[in-house]
């Protein structure tokens, strides 16, 4: 069982056939919310494995409660609809509920018969982002 | 019906002007009949979000290559997307897309495999024509299904296997490697700032010279002028229409770039893509790869 919404939002795409799944992943990059006012550039990490410039920030916050922050350019839809998919499926999980996600748990909403598998690693690349951000918050706690 | 060309002053000094239209020639005639506007993006996503009105959408990933082998469709695939996307074989396609035309060059390169008639590429592709502020619309066209024959592949001509690159080697024929000089010196597995795509070694195709795909275009996503280009390439490399060239990269899509540009734009006629590119070669065993300061390994 995955956190939050994201099973959910596995389940969703799981149920659709390949041209709904396409219009659902657009309808998911339109869901990341803008950043928030203080979070400026220096606390966003670039992840790399994604095909165009993308940026994530995590806040723990009081017991445990993550708030996702991502970044992304409008002419990256693909990768902005990953960042909708963990937006909508893990903002407000906890913590260690995250780190428990496994990151292929994306398999089973059936998007590799849309999208290359090399483009479909950057979620995977965006979820180790930001388990190692919530790790790196955690110690410092 | 015949769709005439575009006789923008720029084009006429390229080899082949017909295989180029400008952005202020396809808005006068989107409505051709008989022109088909045909959208290839690498990100997968982009038309959907908008497109230029009455493109339609050929996805580089789902609709060109094979689900099952790593190659492209075969004749009769390649008639059925066809027909599904309104295209006869009289149809004039303009082929434009992002990142520079890549794909949109890739899926050019692909029809051609067909020997499709007529395929010409937009020049400056989707950037220069947003840039522009020309229209855009979300609206998919229904294009009613028509007849495309079915032709088989032809990959003697623009196409090139591994073997072929082998031997080409030992005949010290031209190579040209379009990929950034990190990958092609091994530094980098994979293009800055993208995706480790699953290359064991780094390095290059012993003897290829490196001209960087860039190297074509102008910041606005257009070619370079017909005499930059004879610069680069037949000045600065020496190539010549002569020669049997391969051009590879990683999976075959910049190198399209390049082989357009060698093919069309600069009339080059035994110009070659080598598809299975580095994602290939820096993976088979026993093949020869060179880097700087190290003899070539295993010897050619």
């Amino acid at each position: 069982m995955l956190p939050g919404k994201l099973q959910e939002v596995v389940d969703e795409f799981a149920d659709l056939d390949r041209e709904l799944r396409v219009e659902a992943l657009l309808d998911y990059s339109r869901m990341v919310p803008p950043l928030p006012p203080h979070i400026n550039a220096d606390a966003l990490e670039r992840v790399h494995e994604c095909q165009t410039p993308f940026f994530v920030a995590v806040e723990v916050g009081e017991d445990e409660v993550v708030a996702l922050h991502f970044d992304a350019p409008p002419e990256a839809p693909t990768t902005r609809g990953f960042a909708g998919i963990l937006s909508v499926g893990l903002s407000g999980a906890r913590a260690g509920d995250i780190l428990a996600t496994p990151e292929d748990f994306y398999t089973r909403m059936g998007l590799a018969d849309a999208i290359s598998p090399l483009r479909l690693r950057g979620m995977s690349a965006i979820l180790a982002r930001v388990k190692r951000q919530i790790r790196a918050q955690l110690a410092a706690h | 019906m015949a769709v005439g060309t575009d006789h923008a002053d720029k084009l006429q000094a390229y080899a082949h002007p017909e295989r180029l239209v400008t952005t202020a020639w396809l808005a006068e005639h989107l409505d051709d009949p008989g022109l088909v506007v045909a959208e290839s993006d690498e990100d997968v996503l982009l038309y959907e979000t908008g497109h230029i009105p009455g493109a339609v959408k050929i996805d580089w990933h789902t609709d060109l290559n094979d689900d099952v082998a790593r190659d492209y469709i075969d004749g009769e695939g390649f008639a059925q997307m066809m027909r599904s996307k309104g295209i006869t074989r009289d149809t004039t396609i303009v082929f434009y897309g992002d990142k520079f035309n890549w794909w949109a060059a890739y899926a050019l390169w692909v029809s051609t495999l067909f020997d499709h008639p007529d395929a010409r590429l937009l020049d400056g592709g989707r950037q220069k024509w947003i840039e522009e502020g020309r229209p855009m619309t979300t609206e998919i066209p229904e294009r009613p299904p028509v007849d495309y024959p079915v032709v088989d592949r032809d990959d003697t001509r623009i196409r090139a296997f591994r073997d072929q690159v082998l031997a080409h080697i030992k005949e010290q024929r031209q190579l040209v490697d379009v990929r950034s000089p990190g990958e092609y010196s091994g530094e980098l597995l994979h293009m800055p700032d993208y995706p480790q795509e699953g290359a064991l070694r780094g390095g290059h195709i012993p003897g290829a010279v490196n001209v960087p795909w860039v190297t074509a275009a102008n910041e606005d996503g257009t070619f370079k002028a017909a005499d930059e280009l004879r610069k680069i390439y037949l000045e600065g490399q020496g190539l010549s229409g002569e020669d049997d060239i391969i051009a590879y990269c990683r999976i075959g899509e910049r190198s399209s770039h390049t082989w357009f540009v060698l093919t069309h734009l600069l009339g080059l006629e035994h110009v070659r893509n080598y598809d299975g590119s580095w994602v290939e070669w820096g993976n088979a065993v026993r093949v020869p790869i060179e880097r700087p300061g190290r003899p070539i390994r295993p010897s050619v």
